[in-house]
């Protein structure tokens, strides 16, 4: 057992409690950042260093910042915290928790298939192999990526914009 | 055995990762549960989808097959798409009640 996955995988799963009990928004924030390096952490040690990178820049970088943004601009704290009653809370944490020992049973004695030592390339999550399989096999989904990102933003900014007559806030 | 295989893929079970994913997901679900602030329940989406990102990478990475982790990719890219659109509706949502309370739309069930 490599004692860097479960240093990763306790750190991840630390926050991650962070980030659903943080009473602050911002520390919720700032929880799931820590997740996301944590999960980085697991794609390196997975031999996936694209991926590494590209969850670093994409979910730590933009995503969080993102919403960080969002809950300044909105000026969200403590005090403007919803809360639900305790009894739902509880109902909803033992509706998660019979969620996740019912998966566990469940998988516990799975047959996984054993790695394929003869066969097996190390090199896949690299750069190089990545972008080769990117741009021949999924070229059009790729190409898809980009008209959805745009259609993203020309719909977030019109999602956005302040219509005529509506107050200031 | 080939000298190349990480060391994580020779010394930890597959299941190991799925039961990690799991608590990761049931954590996400949790949340989703158990806050009112639509912001916290938009990153405990998030948090399910990265469970689900982790396991996809570690099959691709203990089966090397790169078409999982082309994958994973595009999840990503979709992932930012849905924030910038969803954190926009949530700005829409502040501006119309002056919060992010769930509790406050529940007239959208009528």
């Amino acid at each position: 057992m490599s004692p860097l996955f479960l240093f990763l995988s306790f750190v991840a799963l630390l926050s991650a409690l962070g980030v659903v009990f943080a009473k602050n928004p911002i520390h919720s924030v700032l929880f799931l950042i820590l997740t996301f390096f944590s999960l980085s952490g697991h794609y390196l040690l997975l031999n996936a260093q694209f991926l590494a990178a590209v969850n670093i820049i994409v979910y730590a970088g933009a995503i969080m910042v993102l919403f960080l943004f969002v809950i300044m601009f909105l000026n969200l704290n403590v005090d403007t915290e919803p809360h639900k009653p305790a009894l739902a809370k509880i109902a909803a944490a033992i509706a998660g928790g019979s969620l996740f020992v019912i998966m566990i049973v469940a998988l516990r004695d799975i047959q996984l298939p054993a790695v394929n030592g003869t066969a097996f390339d190390s090199q896949i999550g690299m750069v190089d192999k990545l972008g080769m399989v990117l741009f021949t096999t999924y070229k059009l989904p790729f190409e898809l990526a980009s008209i959805l990102l745009l259609v993203a933003m020309v719909g977030a900014v019109m999602l956005g914009k302040r219509e005529t007559g509506e107050r200031h806030f | 055995m080939d000298q190349n295989i990480p060391q994580v893929i020779q010394t930890v079970p597959l299941q190991y990762y799925v039961f990690f994913a799991t608590a990761l997901f049931a954590i996400g679900v949790i949340g989703v549960l158990t806050r009112r602030n639509a912001i916290i329940i938009f990153m405990c989406i998030e948090l399910m989808l990265n469970a689900v990102n982790v396991l996809l990478t570690a099959f691709a990475a203990y089966r090397s097959d790169a078409n999982g982790q082309v994958f994973v990719f595009f999840i990503m890219a979709v992932a930012a798409a849905e924030v910038a659109v969803g954190l926009a509706i949530i700005v829409m949502i502040y501006r119309n009640l002056q919060n992010t309370d769930v509790n406050l739309l529940n007239r959208l069930k009528f």
